[in-house]
């Protein structure tokens, strides 16, 4: 163990510039890969903003018995994808519209009979909001026979989900493009250092090492070097983001940064990227000695 | 300890490397390997240490068959020979003792084994002196002693030397000739390619000699009874 240890940081020592640029390629390609992520954190969290907004409301025909009501709304509070009901009185929603839309205050001030009907406003838990669910609910609203209009924003919670789905595929496609990258870059990296300790394989091999012997501090160089890497792109990455949110003039303020566990994945995809461009490389080396 | 029978090479491009060749070697055996250059000396050097795999026939060594040597084996097989080559194939970035040290090391010796097992051989090659020494501070002779001793540091059975002499004058090449000569009376099979006729018959080892990849005279077949005719 203190061999192969002392094997791969000798290879940091022998080719430092190679090392360098080896490890600098995978803190852009792992850059480029964390920019997207927070881009996609943050577009998240910003959708499930916009989705706790998600709300169906189902008018209710005038002079619709109270009891009728407060049986239905217990009905719909138990369907499995419902999160909250609130009945809205017709008395309560005038008192709103008028709290809420300053610029028509007079005109409700001075009304004589309600215009406004009472309604039952459904709020759906989360993982319920998409598209297929809500239509589903405003339907089954529509089957109690005091239900005069269901209304929701339908267009816009189709766009949620387009953008939802948009950002998924996107991510999933650049992500695995960097990784290519990284892997094929990492790769040429360590092949470079193979050719250069060419003769000393071949010595190693001559005297009885195996070949695991001989990929072992390979293995390990490639894994620091994704380390090393996945700890700056998180460097760069918190730059970036400092960058951006101060510079944005309080715009977005409001952005996060990854979590402690996204930081480990970042820097444990770093590792894995670093040992598959290793053991590609010095698997087909291995074999034409 | 080694046997070859019916061996025949060819290489990609078509080229005939060894055509039906047979011989043993016997423990104790000291063999010289002579003819000229493409004759197929190397060839079967380099199928004794399974770093090339016969076309047809049968390699045997130390009880491995080389012909069906599984990749995993090559590593146990080569631990069980030294070998030594004729442009040393030291490591220009450590010290004679951090050399020999490597193939203890690369081998997973004990950690603590290790100084006491190089200094025994250096002892051996007579380089005490020089264990801190660099190869580019050694002279031919003594880069040659240092891969003599790595080769006999994991105590082979048999040491397998491809023209170990081809490089050294001539002090330097009776000093190493002497040091192998010395190692196969403690025991070691040696197998020693060379085309330096004058070394082969300052001593009445067997010899082996090949002609366009063939055996063309065995002095343990070809003249059976000259040791006797001459007690």
């Amino acid at each position: 163990m203190k061999l192969l240890t002392r094997e791969a940081l000798l290879s940091f020592r022998r080719a430092p510039l190679l090392s360098v640029l080896s490890i600098t390629t995978i803190a852009f390609s792992l850059f480029t890969l964390g920019l997207f992520g927070l881009v996609a954190i943050n577009l998240r969290q910003a959708l499930q903003g916009l989705e706790e907004r998600v709300e169906i409301v189902a008018f209710v025909l005038r002079g619709t018995p109270a009891e009728t009501i407060t049986l239905a709304t217990q009905d719909i509070a138990a369907f499995p994808e419902v999160q909250d009901v609130t009945y809205v009185t017709e008395e309560q929603a005038l008192a709103r519209a008028r709290r809420e839309l300053v610029e028509f205050r007079d005109a409700y001030r001075d009304l004589q009979v309600n215009p406004l009907p009472a309604s039952i406003e459904v709020r759906l838990k989360p993982g319920n909001r998409d598209a297929a669910t809500v239509e589903r609910v405003a339907q089954r609203l529509r089957g109690f026979g005091f239900v005069n209009d269901v209304r929701y924003g339908r267009d816009w919670v189709q766009k949620l989900d387009h953008l939802r789905n948009i950002t998924g595929i996107v991510g999933l496609v650049i992500g695995l493009a960097f990784a290519a990258v990284a892997v094929v870059i990492i790769g040429v990296t360590i092949r470079l250092t193979l050719l250069q300790r060419a003769r000393e394989i071949s010595i190693m091999r001559l005297v009885g090492a195996t070949n695991w012997f001989i990929r072992g501090p390979f293995l390990l160089e490639g894994a620091l070097k994704g380390l090393l890497g996945g700890l700056l792109s998180l460097v760069l990455c918190y730059a970036g983001y400092l960058l951006f949110r101060d510079q944005s003039g309080g715009t977005f303020a409001g952005l996060i940064f990854f979590l402690p566990y996204q930081m480990g994945a970042i820097v444990v995809f770093g590792v894995l990227l670093g040992l598959a461009g290793s053991l590609v490389s010095v698997g087909r080396h291995l074999r034409h000695v | 300890m080694i046997r070859l029978s019916h061996v025949y090479k060819n290489y990609p491009n078509g080229a005939l490397a060894l055509k039906d060749v047979s011989f043993r070697v016997d423990r104790g055996e000291f063999v010289f390997l002579t003819g000229h250059s493409g004759a197929g000396k190397s060839t079967i050097m380099k199928l004794l240490f399974a770093e090339q795999r016969p076309t047809s026939g049968e390699v045997r060594v130390s009880g491995y068959d080389v012909s069906a040597l599984r990749p995993d084996e090559v590593p146990k097989l080569r631990r069980r020979l030294g070998v030594v080559f004729q442009d040393f194939r030291l490591l220009e970035d450590r010290t004679a003792a951090e050399n020999i040290a490597f193939a203890l090391e690369v081998t997973g010796a004990r950690g603590d084994t290790i100084e006491a097992r190089v200094m025994r051989v250096l002892t051996q090659v007579g380089l005490t002196a020089k264990s801190r020494a660099y190869p580019r501070e050694l002279s031919g002779g003594e880069q040659q002693r240092v891969a003599i001793a790595r080769a006999l540091v994991n105590d082979p059975a048999i040491l397998v030397a491809d023209e170990p002499t081809g490089n050294l004058d001539e002090r330097a090449t009776r000093g190493v000739f002497q040091l192998l000569r010395d190692i196969n009376a403690g025991g070691t099979v040696i197998v020693m390619a060379t085309h330096d006729l004058d070394l082969v018959r300052q001593a009445s080892y067997r010899t082996i000699e090949m002609r366009e990849g063939g055996v063309v005279f065995d002095s343990a077949v070809d003249e059976p009874d000259d040791e006797e005719a001459a007690t």
